[in-house]
């Protein structure tokens, strides 16, 4: 009985340590997510534990790969699904809307 | 966007001879004024602006491959190469590894959308293995040409 108890006490935790977050961002920088923002983001999110995806159109990138993300091909005004899982996901969601926020800290183009 | 609608197939480099990073955005731009697509009097300019762009992050974006690129006012519409260093080469990676396949792209700056979308078809070839090996075993142009147009037809990748 013991067993049983500390098992669901786990079982919860990993349960509460997984849920999933998530939120809706959307590309604000003219010239899209192009290979500065997206390192910019891959540096980011490898700061996190959790795992991190973006979803565009039904295409899933990875946050931790810049090939993953530049295969999303994300124009100025996409909107993009961003999901975290993981023990630091609701830190990692805020910290990337953010990013996407402020346009990656990108002023001039190039 | 496919690999025929930017790659000058004339510029294509299959044995880029440089070892530094300057001296292969050199041998790339130059091949791109080889085949008629730059102007030769924007050749110095252009390798200037694609060196200040790497100043910013280096576009060695891992997996042995690296896309230097500009935009520069000089072109009407992207245009791009392919070079393979055999031996590869200190490119300031991401992933701190030597880059041995280069994609060079230069942009007409009002066209931000036509450079992502080079970008993501670049991506999603690359992230294939196969394409990544073929294109390293390519020997010559041709060699390179004939796979690209296989990416195109989709024969690779999603």
């Amino acid at each position: 009985m013991k067993q049983t108890a500390v098992n669901s006490v786990l079982s919860i935790d990993s349960r509460m340590s997984s849920a999933i977050q998530h939120s809706l961002v959307v590309v604000k920088n003219a010239e899209g997510l192009h290979m500065r923002p997206a390192d910019k983001l891959v540096r980011a999110a490898s700061t996190f534990q959790c795992q991190i995806e973006l979803e565009r159109a039904g295409q899933v990138a990875d946050c931790r790969s810049i090939l993953s993300l530049l295969t999303l091909g994300a124009t100025e005004g996409s909107e993009l699904i961003l999901r975290a899982q993981g023990p630091d996901a609701e830190l990692a969601i805020r910290t990337i809307c953010h990013l996407f926020e402020n346009q990656f800290e990108e002023t001039t183009a190039s | 966007m496919k690999f025929s609608v930017f790659i000058s197939p004339k510029a294509i480099r299959s044995k880029l001879a440089a070892s530094t990073k300057e001296g292969v955005i050199s041998e790339m731009v130059d091949a791109l004024v080889e085949a008629g697509e730059v102007k030769e009097a924007d050749r110095g300019d252009i390798i200037k602006a694609i060196m200040k762009r790497e100043e910013l992050g280096s576009t060695g974006i891992g997996r042995g491959v690296a896309v230097p690129h500009t935009k520069h006012a000089s072109v009407e519409k992207l245009v791009g190469t392919v070079g393979i260093s055999e031996s590869g080469l200190d490119f300031d990676s991401l992933d701190g590894q030597d880059a041995s396949l280069f994609f060079l792209l230069v942009s007409p700056p009002d066209r931000p959308g036509d450079h992502l979308r080079a970008l993501e078809n670049i991506s999603r070839q690359l992230r294939d293995d196969s394409f990544c090996r073929l294109l390293r075993q390519s020997k010559t142009s041709d060699d390179i040409l004939q796979l690209l147009d296989e990416a195109d037809s989709s024969q690779f990748g999603s």
